[in-house]
């Protein structure tokens, strides 16, 4: 009687309890190498929901160990990381990537530093080319006479040659 | 009584600062010579009650005084005295009254090395100043008072945040804002000139080293908040794109701009307009950053509008400060004079590129950072960025920045024929080429193009840098030369090439640990021996050991190679006795080329537990290369120009303050 009890207990263990209960990264182990690298991406991509700021891989809130264990059910199952990215964003919004979304709505953040960078460009080159249109500075006669005074002065002919 | 004389005095600073504001600026319109000497008097005085202040509140937490809300938010009696004067910038209140204590210290040392710069200028300068100081000591008094008090008085204090519990972080406040108010300086500086309508070299001349001071500060402030996330938070990186380090990133990029920028204004001329904008926008990023931080507005939007006082009064401030300098300076700036001519192929271009890139980089850290807020309040949909986003765009656009170090800092002002810079970095180039090639090989990085880029990269910034200190001394005699160069006028000179192969040094840490780093995440009975990269990690178990307000969870590990004994790790997961949120203590045995960190995870029962083990090869070298960075700084300030520039600014100064004194040629030495 005994036996079957424990031997009942240790399958009951065996069907539910090991993949569930995964204490640190390591014990989530997959067959296939590119799957493992798969599942430390998408978590490591993906924000632990109640935390400030941390990782789903990072974290060890009780929601980011649920999570974490879900997405590895997934996997196993023989889902793919753009699954698990679908199913994740479904049920939580883009608010879970670390990585947003490219979709019209991020367009402004995906492209901005470019149309900055393109207008910093533009606003530059137009500044050199209005520079070798102009005349340099002129000093007015006061002005020239102190800088006169100033030069006859050796030490700044030594700073000048930088 | 004590904490009311901190009030009081935070008021007294609050009346000087409004007369500093008012009274020198409106002497040096009228030309009212006692109007304009009061300024430096008035710093010294506003200084004074400041530091009275601080000290009081610091006194406050050593005394363990709970009658004080903020000392009862933030102090305990079994804190450690350190951590309970540290706990005085520990949080919001506290944080702004270092900030009004730093910037009157800038103030004071303003007044003080100023003797030479005309008085038309120092009233100018010590008025701006006073007006920044007015806006923090009125947010301070209306909104953050630090010495409110509670009735009845708790018989215990809530403690400091346990994760500011750190020897680093109990420094990186202080550095962080002498950073940040640093570039008050440079700010006031700007809003005076553009006030005066003068802008020249001499003005440039002033504005730099306390820029560079500023800058050497922020450069060494964000350096240990990351080497401080780095062994406290037990998650093994340096640098996560946190809003938090973000919004001190951003100042340090302009400011770095900044610096280059004011380096083309002393010795051309040109860039006048470009040099005040950035100045106004180093600091206003600044002022954004210590915002930003405190007012919550970051974790929500919501939680910003919550504290409604706080937040109306931040933003009016913003738009204050932000909104009235850009005005002065659309007003102002189309009268200042271009300045210099240059060629396409120039010092002055390749500079130009460094700031356009610099100012996108910070741009862009704007926009991630804001981006979730913005998509939140227009209600576009939650959205979140991360490190993902921040690291395509750095690594896109940061290898032209490294680029252009070694070609920029090789070409000549004005012009530069091409065949000279072909000539002068031909051979750095291929040799950093072939190195960059190198490290694809099997050998090394089995074709992994981000370690040959970032290798070969800073290879390109060493070896361009040692063929324009060659191309240098072999103008000055050699080594006796150097040695006449390092005596005198080269400091500058030689403190650019320090800080620059800071970044050589950077670009080659950060490619080692991203590309070679290692973790492992695993269960560890006591007893139980890991490997990772060659080292074994030999767990002892973990035993208690009780600190002076926390109980520690002490793990000891035997870290092992080829079976000799290298180190013994003892990190840490404490529990504090009042915020039971646990904290970690990463173990770190630290090397030139590679840390082996342990931090402990959780107890599993039965003595085992959960852990992270990390090889991080070439980490310290990024932190390392900030050292550099700053020793540039203060090597460059340090330069004979600087010095002989005040005992002779009594006569630079009639060209830009405009007064009929004939040049005293005679004082120069």
């Amino acid at each position: 009687m005994m036996f079957v009890r424990s031997f009942l207990l240790s399958l009951f263990f065996l069907v539910f309890a090991t993949p569930l209960h995964a204490a640190t990264l390591a014990e989530y182990t997959f067959e296939d190498p590119q799957k493992a690298a798969d599942f430390r991406e998408v978590i490591d991509e993906m924000r632990c929901l109640v935390c400030q700021n941390e990782s789903l891989a990072g974290s060890n809130a009780e929601l980011a160990v649920d999570l974490r264990n879900e997405i590895f059910d997934m996997m196993t199952a023989g889902q793919g990381k753009d699954d698990v990215i679908r199913f994740m964003v479904a049920r939580y919004g883009d608010f879970v990537l670390y990585d947003p979304p490219m979709k019209p709505s991020t367009y402004p953040l995906w492209f901005g530093p470019l149309v900055l960078l393109i207008i910093g460009a533009l606003v530059l080159i137009r500044a050199l080319r209005k520079k070798s249109v102009t005349q340099e500075t002129e000093l007015s006669n006061d002005e020239q006479q102190r800088l006169d005074t100033l030069l006859k002065q050796p030490s700044d002919s030594k700073d000048a040659k930088k | 009584m004590i904490p009311e004389i901190g009030h009081y005095a935070l008021i007294l600073a609050l009346s000087l600062a409004i007369i500093q504001a008012i009274i020198p600026l409106a002497g040096s319109y009228t030309n009212t010579h006692s109007w304009m000497a009061l300024s430096r008097p008035l710093v010294w005085g506003q200084l004074l009650f400041l530091t009275l202040s601080t000290i009081v509140l610091a006194n406050a937490f050593l005394a363990n005084d709970f009658s004080v809300i903020y000392v009862a938010q933030h102090g305990n009696t079994k804190l450690p005295d350190l951590y309970k004067i540290s706990a005085v910038w520990g949080a919001h209140e506290g944080s702004l009254l270092l900030w009004a204590f730093l910037l009157a210290a800038w103030s004071a040392a303003i007044a003080l090395f100023s003797r030479n710069l005309p008085l038309p200028v120092v009233a100018r300068v010590l008025s701006v100043m006073g007006m920044i100081s007015i806006g923090f000591l009125l947010f301070l008094l209306l909104t953050s008072n630090p010495f409110d008090r509670t009735f009845p008085v708790p018989f215990e204090g809530r403690e400091l945040n346990p994760m500011l519990q750190d020897p680093g972080l109990a420094i990186h406040p202080p550095l962080l804002y002498m950073g940040y108010v640093g570039f008050s300086v440079a700010f006031a500086f700007s809003i005076a000139a553009l006030l005066g309508g003068k802008l020249d070299a001499s003005w440039a001349r002033w504005s730099r080293p306390w820029t560079t001071v500023a800058w050497v500060f922020l450069t060494v402030g964000i350096a240990l908040g990351s080497w401080w996330a780095y062994y406290e938070l037990g998650w093994g990186g340096w640098w996560f794109w946190d809003p938090v380090e973000n919004a001190s990133l951003m100042p340090w990029l302009v400011g770095t701009a900044l610096m280059h920028s004011l380096a083309v204004t002393e010795k051309r001329g040109a860039f006048k307009s470009w040099t005040v904008l950035l100045a106004l926008f180093a600091f206003s990023l600044s002022l954004l950053g210590t915002f930003l931080v405190r007012s919550g507005v970051l974790t929500s939007v919501h939680s910003f509008a919550s504290d409604p006082e706080r937040g109306v009064f931040i933003l009016i401030f913003l738009l204050v400060a932000i909104g009235g300098s850009l005005m002065l300076y659309a007003w102002r700036a189309p009268y200042i004079s271009g300045g210099g001519r240059f060629d396409l192929i120039s010092r002055e271009t390749f500079l130009l590129g460094n700031n356009l890139l610099l100012s996108v980089l910070a741009g862009l850290i704007l926009l991630g950072t804001l981006a979730p807020l913005i998509y939140d309040a227009m209600e576009w949909g939650k959205i979140s960025v991360g490190f993902p986003w921040f690291n395509k765009m750095f690594v896109l656009l940061t290898p032209f920045l490294a680029l252009l170090i070694g070609v920029g800092s090789i070409s000549r002002w004005k012009h530069t024929d091409a065949a000279f810079l072909v000539k002068q970095l031909r051979v750095a180039f291929v040799v950093s080429l072939a190195f960059g090639l190198l490290t694809l090989l099997p050998l090394f990085s089995d074709g992994n193009l981000m370690v040959g880029l970032g290798m070969g990269l800073a290879m390109w910034v060493v070896t361009s840098h040692l063929v324009n200190v060659k191309e240098r001394l072999k103008h000055k005699a050699g080594f006796n030369g150097f040695l006449r160069d390092l005596s005198g006028g080269g400091r500058s000179y030689y403190g650019m090439i320090l800080a620059h192969m800071g970044v050589a040094m950077f670009i080659v840490g950060v490619t080692m640990v991203s590309n070679y780093g290692i973790e492992q995440d695993i269960r560890m009975s006591p007893g139980d021996t890991a490997n990772i990269a060659g080292y074994d990690f030999k767990f002892e178990g973990v035993s208690e050991f009780p600190g002076p307000n926390y109980n520690a969870h002490r793990g000891r590990f035997l870290i092992s190679k080829d079976g000799e004994q290298i180190a013994i790790l003892l990190p840490e997961k404490r529990t504090y006795f009042v915020q039971t949120r646990p904290m970690t203590e990463a173990g770190i045995d630290w090397g030139l080329t590679r840390d082996l960190y342990v931090s402990l995870g959780e107890s599993l029962g039965g003595g085992d537990w959960s852990m992270r083990l990390y090889y991080k090869p070439y980490i310290r070298w990024i932190w390392i290369a900030s050292i550099f960075m700053g020793l540039g700084g203060l090597l460059a300030i340090t330069d004979r120009r600087y010095r002989t520039a005040r005992k002779r600014a009594s006569s630079t100064s009639t060209l830009t303050a405009g007064s009929s004194t004939p040049a005293a040629a005679e004082s120069h030495s």
